[in-house]
């Protein structure tokens, strides 16, 4: 028998910066793919989505007025910690998913280039989603895109660090901000994920991680009037009409499921954002 | 002198501070046969104030702590949120007011929202005394009473003779309520009969209209301070007495407010005088608010639960109050933008 305590980790929710236990005080088991205990992690509650909301709300008006290069900087910087604790990472998505390290350690590398690659995108949106439009009059005429604003993700329930990564940091690099659902079963690289971001000058609320039984917390994250769009990829096709149905009160922009992942596809960066159109006249 | 003063034996109440509105002792008990002591020098008013017992602020923290664990749902939540509305005085104390500001708020007290008309107004609006005439007149037919800050508001720091002139030019311009500063630099220094000698001045000055004395709690600095100045205004004729300005970083707080219930409570007991409360300041969240109104039912009981005797003064709580109440209605979390700003 070892002569240290065990020091094991709880696994906590990221609100606005902070990482509580539920506000429930609840909390669940999480097992490996093999069925062994693996953690023990929060099991979230309508109130703690209740405040992601808030700090979520607060947060995005922040992060889309910061300029575009610092938030490629920001979201880069998460690429490097994530990049210093791959080892972590790799551990858990092994276990989570079930797969072999190799498999585990590909899966985190293609993640962490994922996040580098949507870094590079946050100043380029603009170009590529806006532009110039060609009117008959002594106008210009600018179509720019902007955020959503405040976006609800329900992650994909099997791909626990890839699939949340596309989800999660697509709606951020646009300048929105998010209250994520993770996967139910393999919430803990999601987790971890969360926790890099305190080390990477995310500014607090930006992205709000929820553990917790999806079926419990999807309603209440979809009814939620506070929230612009709804990101459904981790909901199965029953559950997913149900939140789109509910999502339907606040005229939410939804995104259905089953959307194959395309590789360097800008599907989800333009997902969440708006087109304001705007005239200005042309000077002498 | 002392046969005058009979309150020294019934303030022995007090010294249970931490006592409890038990469901058969519903509220407090009036003494219709006894009066508010004359007080006619600084000695007499000093001896009344050397039998109140020290506050137990341990005792106090902790009742406030206890009673904010009360969780008050469904149609009680319902009943609370409509009672809280209807005691908002609501409030806008900036140097950059203008006409056009007040009209809005002015509106928003009468109907907090067009949506539903269901909804109660609030109890008064509260400005600074030059723009009372205005309040007024856009209010013109409502219950909702104007309510004007006044005595060199906030600080206080001016002369006797100028604080009246304020308060009498509020009350010319129409305003039903005074809400006066004492004069916190007196107090601490301990010229009390001077912080007596004001408010019964400045209750003179304020004819029908009602005067609500504001303590600004957060300069007192102790519990033991804000019941030796609760009695103070209540004794000098307050009809209400105020935590704070809002303008200084200490505002309301629960344990202020439950002394301050308790030497209300006290006082109606000794004198047969009932006094109201209001806080002020800092109280933004429907649930606070809804910990307040328990903390009234609780002290002093159901008699107090009117905007007659008990006010929040506020300006974004009723924001929240609504919306609060949509989501009892709708079930959903409400988008905070749905309500008007000021």
């Amino acid at each position: 028998m070892s002569d240290r305590l065990e020091v094991r980790k709880t696994y906590k929710l990221l609100i606005n910066g902070a990482f509580p236990r539920s506000e429930s005080g609840r909390s669940y088991e999480v097992m490996s793919a093999k069925g062994e205990f693996l953690a023990n992690a929060a099991q979230g509650s309508r109130k703690d989505v209740r405040d992601a909301v808030v700090g979520a709300r607060a947060a995005q008006s922040k992060w889309w007025s910061a300029s575009a290069y610092n938030r490629g900087q920001v979201i880069y910087r998460l690429a490097e910690m994530a990049e210093s604790r791959s080892d972590e990472l790799v551990e858990f998505v092994k276990l989570s998913e079930g797969v072999k390290s190799d498999v585990a350690k590909a899966t985190v590398a293609k993640s962490i280039d994922r996040i580098v690659w949507y870094a590079g995108w946050t100043d380029k949106i603009s170009q590529v989603l806006g532009g110039s439009n060609p009117v008959a009059g002594p106008f210009y005429n600018f179509s720019v895109p902007k955020p959503t604003g405040v976006i609800g993700v329900i992650a994909p329930q099997d791909s626990s660090l890839e699939g949340f990564v596309e989800c999660v940091i697509a709606p951020i690099a646009a300048g929105n901000s998010v209250i994520a659902l993770a996967s139910e079963k393999r919430p803990v690289p999601a987790v971890l994920l969360g926790e890099m971001t305190e080390t990477s000058d995310f500014p607090a609320g930006v992205l709000n991680i929820v553990t917790g039984l999806t079926s419990e917390l999807a309603p209440g994250l979809s009814s939620h009037e506070d929230i612009d769009g709804l990101d459904l990829e981790g909901a199965d096709e029953a559950l997913a009409d149900e939140l789109a149905f509910l999502a339907a009160g606040s005229i939410k922009r939804v995104l259905r499921p089953g959307k194959k992942i395309q590789k360097n596809s800008i599907h989800r960066l333009r997902a969440f954002v708006e087109t304001s159109t705007v005239w200005h006249t042309i000077g002498q | 002198m002392a046969k005058r003063l009979v309150i020294g034996s019934v303030i022995s109440v007090s010294t249970a501070p931490l006592r409890l509105v038990t469901p058969e002792d519903h509220s407090v008990v009036i003494q219709t046969s006894s009066q508010v002591p004359r007080i006619e020098s600084e000695t007499e008013l000093r001896s009344i104030l050397a039998t109140l017992s020290g506050v137990d602020s341990v005792g106090a923290e902790a009742r406030v702590a206890k009673l904010a664990t009360r969780s008050i749902k469904k149609s009680t939540k319902m009943a609370a949120l409509d009672l809280a509305i209807s005691m908002v005085d609501l409030t806008t104390l900036e140097g950059a007011d203008t006409p056009g500001k007040v009209t809005s708020l002015c509106t928003k007290a009468m109907r907090p929202s067009p949506m539903d008309l269901s909804v109660p107004s609030v109890a008064a609006v509260c400005v600074y005394p030059d723009l009372v005439a205005h309040a007024r007149s856009v209010l013109k037919g409502s219950p909702v009473a104007v309510a004007a800050v006044a005595t060199a508001f906030p600080s206080g720091r001016a002369s006797l003779m100028v604080k009246l002139m304020d308060v009498r030019e509020a009350v010319a311009n129409g305003a039903d309520e005074i809400d006066m500063v004492i004069d916190r630099g007196a107090f601490l220094s301990g010229r009390i009969g001077q912080v007596y000698e004001e408010i019964v001045a400045v209750k003179q000055v304020c004819g029908k209209a009602h005067l609500k004395v504001i303590l600004e709690t957060g300069e007192l600095v102790t519990y033991d301070n804000v019941r030796k100045a609760s009695w103070i205004a209540m004794l000098a004729g307050a009809d209400f007495i105020k935590t704070s300005t809002g303008k200084v970083p200490v505002a309301a707080t629960q344990p202020v407010a439950l002394v301050m219930l308790e030497a209300v409570r006290d006082f109606a007991e000794a004198t047969g005088q009932i006094v109201g409360v209001k806080v002020a300041g800092g109280i933004r969240t429907s649930k606070d608010a809804i910990r307040y109104l328990v903390l009234v039912n609780e002290t002093v009981g159901s008699t107090w639960m009117t905007p007659d005797l008990f006010r929040f003064g506020a300006s974004s709580l009723l924001n929240d109050l609504l919306m609060q109440r949509l989501k009892q209605q709708r079930g959903t979390y409400i988008r905070p933008d749905e309500f008007s700003g000021d």
